[in-house]
């Protein structure tokens, strides 16, 4: 490991009361859950912080249950907790679908979905998923809770509304109608970082989201309201290839996510059709 | 800090950020399990964490307090996946087969080729081509 771990130091609070009161009286701190982000960063040496809240214990933060009608799926649940879960297999067979294409095994025992919110990588999976099925953060701090739309949290590139006491203790999944859609199109299904990956239900109106596509996930409004108004899917198609912001980089180039998206939007609505 | 490490209860001393992979190297002198990527690649590190696999690489020593870790060595050498990896050829180099062996552990009783080749998607081998592999496993976890 490159970085030198005798200059960092760790925080474990037993509960999310005492996590909370050390974020707010001992941080700025890094929160641990999986480590499957931050133990990359801190393996290659570039991680510039050095204090770190261990949450890996707090199983108060792990659960997934359908209550008053909404999934909640607590911050702390890892993939395979999601993949083996009956509730998001009925109301969310999409984040399911999402968790089984997150790394291998050794990745989806350990990596968790508020870990994958709080990364706040363009690329990351369940992203999309979230996006499309216009899933609630419930933020907590030692002030108090407070909800906010997934689709209002990111603010730009790996930023978001998350203050630096608050963390992320679950998301709230409304009950869906429409057939919902999922793909990721990456080198191959295990282990790769997604060049492109779309998340869609199919519903009146429909909803569409991208990841790797735009400094942020994004849901596309103008192309969701293209096929809610009746137009054609070729129509969808143009208005989808001028609504997302596609870069060059390592795993991909602009163009071949256009073209990607486009295919992956004709996909959709022919399967869900 | 204690833990069960191969069956027993074991009492170790280490910094809580080090990564449990350098704690069995250095401070518990385990050398089976093996750095390869250090980035959640790979899977040569992979260990068993209450019996399911995990990148020791990317698991801090303080997350492995009360927890039951096994490590290739609590396979003690004669376990039916490391004989199936010797008679079918599932080693070459021998830098991945700590870890294979052990996500192969964590795989269901006469688990299909689909259900191998998943649950090893997290595990990379440059030499063989994984046929020697999928074979060792399938023969070993036969019921």
């Amino acid at each position: 490991m490159r970085t030198a771990v005798s200059a960092l130091e760790l925080l474990e609070p037993r509960s999310l009361k005492e996590a909370l009161r050390l974020l707010r009286d001992e941080g700025p701190l890094v929160p641990l859950a999986g480590c499957t982000d931050v133990y990359v960063n801190l393996n290659f040496g570039i991680l510039p912080q050095k204090r770190f809240l261990n949450l890996w214990g707090l199983d108060e933060l792990k659960k997934i249950r359908v209550r008053d009608g909404l999934l909640s799926v607590g911050a702390l649940a890892t993939y395979s907790q999601i993949i083996a879960s009956p509730h998001v297999g009925r109301r969310a067979p999409i984040l399911a679908a999402a968790s089984r294409e997150i790394g291998g095994v050794q990745i989806q025992n350990r990596g968790t979905l508020g870990g994958n919110i709080a990364n706040g990588s363009p690329a990351g999976d369940s992203l999309p998923v979230l996006a499309a099925l216009d899933a609630v953060l419930v933020l907590a701090s030692s002030r108090g809770t407070r909800r906010v739309p997934f689709n209002g949290f990111y603010t730009g590139y790996r930023k978001s509304v998350l203050a630096g006491d608050e963390l992320i203790a679950s998301v709230e999944i409304p009950k869906t109608e429409g057939r919902q859609w999922f793909r990721k199109v990456g080198t191959r299904a295990a282990q790769a970082i997604s060049k492109v990956v779309m998340a869609a239900v199919r519903d009146g109106p429909s909803r569409i989201a991208l990841g790797s596509v735009a400094p942020t996930v994004i849901r596309l409004p103008r192309t969701e309201a293209v096929l809610a108004g009746g137009g054609s899917v070729a129509e969808a198609r143009r208005t989808l290839e001028a609504e997302i912001a596609p870069i060059d980089d390592i795993r991909s180039t602009a163009d071949y996510r256009r073209r990607v998206s486009g295919n992956l939007l004709e996909k959709f609505w022919r399967e869900t059709a | 800090m204690k833990f069960s490490l191969n069956g027993k209860t074991v009492d170790v001393r280490a910094h809580p950020m080090k990564r449990l992979l350098d704690v069995l190297r250095e401070e518990c002198g385990l050398t089976g399990t093996k750095e390869g990527c250090g980035e959640g690649e790979c899977g040569a590190c992979t260990v068993l964490l209450d019996g399911e696999p995990v990148n020791s690489c990317l698991v801090p020593f303080a997350q492995v307090r009360g927890v039951t870790v096994k490590t290739i060595e609590g396979m003690n050498g004669k376990h039916a996946l490391q004989e199936a990896f010797v008679t079918e050829g599932g080693a070459q180099c021998g830098i991945c087969t700590p870890g294979m062996i052990l996500a192969a552990a964590a795989l269901p009783k006469n688990a299909s080729l689909d259900e191998v080749r998943v649950g090893l998607a997290g595990n990379l081998c440059r030499c063989t081509g994984y046929e020697g592999i999928y074979r060792a496993i399938r023969k070993a976890r036969r019921a």
